[in-house]
């Protein structure tokens, strides 16, 4: 059944309010089960050995004295596994294992499941690993040069006309843009152009990937594990490992933070294959160097920005390039860069390309509004260099450049009702942006945007016999959605919150759910679980009829009650939710609501930063003073947790653009794979994180939610860099802006 | 491989568990005890999701070796409710969504607790310092701050 899935504006009683959430006993008290805290009787630990080289030819894997040792009872290489060459998900399955050729430091060569972790370590050591060592390339600059080592043969160009001859590491081209790019630069008064580098960083979820994995000679399994997308990972270890999905279950732990790097399989169908070999379950936990070298940070970018304006503001042209380094296996994050880059404003001419480009470097993965931080930043601090050169408060500059309802993206559609005009007028109207700045204190500003994603969604709701509710989903909570998920459902069936229980259903007890990514889970479990109430109250103004022995017409439910309407029945008395629950036995069995839903129309969300920052010019020691957030989120079902996810990305977008960074030598080895070195901001970093949530609703959505969890991680960057200018008189074109950068730009700068 | 029986208090009660002489207590905790609200995060005692205390004293369990637990008192996350009651850190963290994915959870109310334990009155920026041990990837720590500020206040209108 089609549901209209039109913004009605209707007026909440549950939804809006700051309830307690539902996981937060088990939370507090150590009960939540993560990961890596399940355990199964006989279970075997599986160690992962991993290739010291970024980038070699495997010419043979010894493990015959491994075999042998006491203990072990699988060892896996890529010889084990199925041969997928020419299929789809072979990259995938390349990443997991290596087959002939390492392709980063860290990338798996064998695994090994023993009796306990002493004996797993042993066998791993006995593992004799022939390399042969190859050229390598880990600078996105040098790996586009044609004297670059070439990664993959089989990677061809795409999106380029003829198609190459020769194979490359530009694994794809991709533009977007209208308009007529020359003239509009003839046009303008002021051109400024600029070219931007920013490092890898990875998500630093604080729980590492881990799984326990349980696969009998009968071909099914089970896999309990951390991830964003338990259907995505039973779909992808089943294709990989040749299973039937159906007698694959899994079941998403509880999960320690994924931020996008928990969207791809990593050691879970490792896992798999070891359990299935040793016909034992099999638990993995990687450790924390493992999850810096061998799963998905973002991209590493170089890129140029060009803008022209005339004096009164007008942009009249604006291009970007960009070059995201994609990791060992080809991906689409320029692509992705290249449609977000100006995706904040109204411009007439606009052109960007994006270059995807492999290295030997890890395969990466989304990280949080993927692709959009990096373009941002240099689009934002550009902006800022030409509302300076023209004499133009940055804000206002933005403010008459603005995309606004009506104004064609520049990557294609048309924009319907959208909050950067107004997150940009109150962030001008913020006390934040006239209060006092001290010695060696300034103040940036930066916009964001991000698409947002909808996807196929299906959710339960079950009622008890007394009259509470069971609510399930399909998309894994990753910050808050079962407190979110439970308000709608009470608001929607008029019953208190604290009668709905929402839980996290597995692989085999609910439809297909895509993964939980592209800040989707409020949005769409959000409309499924709207349509799953309504389909409920269906059933239940059913009941009541059938209980009252009068027609279906004439029974509404209103405020978690079953009503008689007209003059003929108005005076029966009202049935409550646990009055028809309670006789469901004797009205035609249990009730429940049901929906499934291609949840389209999700609302592109945008977000204005305001950031004061202090440097220390004798150390290039920065200190984040004040930061404020603002950003439109449709609604916010639970506003406690959409602060919470305006404070998180922010903080995340902070340490970006101040100290994280993913640091090679020359040998291409990581050399910072821990968080003493990989620095992401402690609590004496970071000052309160003001926010202000505006509602703009979304109009593709009943509620108006558009889904709130990305774009606060794209303004700070340039927020930050802009802050800087203002502070100590230098635009730093590299991130992170780590004190040693800093420290020279400010000595250049002084001559 | 060798084993040592060590012999502990955990959370005021007698625990005993046979340890190999190089496995950490967090492991000890986690796999032998059953205690898994301890978290590994890092492994090299940089991120604070495996605190605990011993014999008083805040400590990273992934940086401590199981046996060195012996004749001590562990104390650690899952000892912090007395019965159904709610230590006021689990009440201010779950009332002021000072939790999202909740990993680190267990070790700042152990690291916060460990801090209200010795300063009633901490300032903000104590509190800050205090708990600059202990990584939080989702919140930026702004919601954390205020539940231990509140919490404190409520633990000083009780005494």
């Amino acid at each position: 059944m089609a549901h209209d899935t039109s913004f009605t504006n209707q007026d909440f009683k549950v939804v809006g309010t700051r309830v307690n959430r539902p996981d937060g006993v088990d939370k507090v008290t150590g009960r939540a089960k993560y990961g890596a805290d399940l355990s199964a009787p006989g279970q075997l630990v599986g160690l992962f050995l991993r290739s010291p080289h970024a980038h070699a030819r495997i010419t043979k894997i010894d493990t015959s004295r491994a075999e042998k040792l006491s203990g072990v009872k699988a060892i896996i290489t890529s010889a084990d596994l199925p041969d997928l060459t020419g299929g789809r998900q072979i990259d995938v399955l390349e990443n997991c294992m290596a087959r002939d050729r390492a392709l980063y430091d860290g990338h798996a060569v064998a695994a090994v499941a023993a009796i306990d972790q002493q004996t797993a370590k042993k066998a791993l050591k006995l593992i004799k690993v022939s390399y042969e060592i190859l050229p390598h390339v880990t600078d996105v600059d040098e790996a586009m040069k044609t004297s670059a080592p070439v990664i993959k043969d089989n990677i061809f160009t795409s999106g380029v006309d003829p198609k190459p001859k020769k194979p490359s590491n530009v694994s794809k081209v991709s533009e977007f843009g209208h308009g007529d790019i020359e003239a509009g630069f003839k046009a303008a008064d002021v051109i400024i152009e600029k070219s931007y580098k920013t490092e890898q960083t990875h998500q630093g979820y604080i729980e590492p990937h881990a799984c326990l994995a349980t696969v009998g000679p009968d071909g099914a399994g089970e896999l309990w594990v951390t991830t964003q997308g338990h259907y995505t990972y039973r779909t992808v270890c089943a294709a990989l490992l040749g299973m039937d999905i159906a007698k694959l279950k899994v079941t998403s732990s509880e999960i320690g933070g994924g931020f996008g790097g928990k969207t791809h399989v990593w050691v879970e169908p490792i896992a798999l294959a070891l359990s299935r070999k040793a016909n034992r379950p099999v638990k993995v936990v990687m450790t924390r160097d493992e999850v810096f070298r061998a799963t998905g940070p973002t991209c590493s970018t170089s890129m140029d920005i060009k803008i022209g304006a005339k004096k009164d503001g007008t942009i009249t042209a604006a291009s970007s390039v960009l070059r995201y380094q994609n990791g060992a296996f080809p991906a689409t994050w320029a692509m992705l860069g290249a449609m977000t880059s100006w995706a904040c404003y109204d411009l007439k001419n606009v052109h960007s390309i994006g270059y995807d480009v492999l290295c030997n470097r890890p395969k990466t993965a989304a990280y949080r509004a993927p692709s959009a931080p990096m373009a941002a930043f240099g689009v934002e601090s550009t902006m800022d260099l030409v509302a300076a050169e023209i004499g133009m408060n940055p804000v206002d500059f933005r403010i008459k450049n603005a995309a606004k309802e009506g104004t064609r993206a520049s990557y294609g559609p048309t924009y319907g009702p959208i909050g950067i005009g107004p997150t940009l007028e109150a962030a001008k109207n913020h006390p934040h942006m006239r209060a006092k700045l001290g010695k060696n204190q300034g103040r940036g500003m930066a916009c964001g945007f991000w698409f947002n994603f909808g996807g196929q969604t299906c959710t339960d709701l079950n009622i008890g016999s007394d009259g509470t509710v069971n609510l399930a989903i399909g998309t894994v909570d990753v910050g808050g959605a079962r407190a979110s998920m439970s308000l709608i459902a009470a608001e929607e069936l008029g019953i208190p919150y604290e009668q709905v229980k929402a839980h996290v259903a597995d692989t085999s007890s609910l439809g297909h759910n895509d993964t939980t990514e592209g800040s989707r889970g409020t949005f769409s479990s959000g409309m499924a679980t709207i349509f799953a109430a309504r389909d409920a109250i269906e059933e239940l103004r059913k009941r009541a009829a059938k209980m009252w022995g009068i027609p279906l017409e004439a029974v509404e439910w209103a405020e978690g009650e079953a009503r008689a309407v007209g003059s003929e029945h108005g005076n029966l008395p009202a049935l409550s939710l646990a009055d028809i629950a309670k006789r469901a036995a004797s009205t035609g069995g249990p009730i429940a609501g049901h929906n499934e839903v291609v949840a389209d129309g999700a609302g592109v969300s945008f977000a204005s930063h305001i950031c004061d920052i202090e440097v220390d010019p004798e150390t290039g020691g920065t200190k984040v003073i004040r930061y404020t957030v603002i950003q439109d989120a449709g609604k916010a079902i639970h506003p406690d947790y959409v602060e919470g996810q305006f404070q998180g990305g922010a903080a995340q977008g902070i340490g970006w653009a101040l100290n994280e960074e993913y640091i090679y030598g020359d040998d291409g080895r990581l050399q910072n794979s821990g968080f003493l070195d990989y620095r992401i901001p402690v609590c004496s970093d970071l000052p309160f994180i003001d926010t202000k949530i505006l509602e703009i609703p979304n109009p593709n959505h009943p509620y108006g939610v558009r889904g709130v969890g990305e774009t606060s991680i794209v303004p700070p960057l340039a927020a930050i860099g802009n802050a800087l200018s203002n502070a100590a008189g230098v635009r730093m074109d590299h991130v992170p802006m780590s004190p040693p950068r800093i420290l020279k730009a400010i000595e250049e700068a002084n001559g | 491989m060798s084993s040592v029986l060590v012999d502990t208090t955990v959370n005021g009660d007698p625990v005993q568990f046979a340890c190999p002489t190089e496995e950490v207590l967090m492991d000890s905790l986690r796999d032998r005890v059953g205690l898994t609200g301890v978290k590994e995060g890092c492994g090299t005692g940089d991120c604070g999701a495996c605190s605990i205390t011993l014999d008083g004293q805040l400590v990273c369990s992934c940086l401590v070796l199981g046996i060195e637990a012996n004749g001590r008192k562990i104390g650690t996350v899952e000892g912090m409710a007395e019965g159904n009651a709610l230590h006021p850190l689990q009440e201010q963290f779950i009332e002021h969504a000072a939790l999202q994915c909740g990993i680190c959870t267990p070790g700042f109310l152990v690291a916060a607790k460990a801090l209200l334990d010795d300063n009633a009155s901490p300032s903000e920026e104590e509190i800050r310092f205090a708990l600059a041990g202990n990584l939080c990837r989702c919140t930026g720590y702004d919601k954390i701050v205020r539940a231990v500020q509140a919490a404190a206040k409520q633990m000083r209108k009780k005494k």
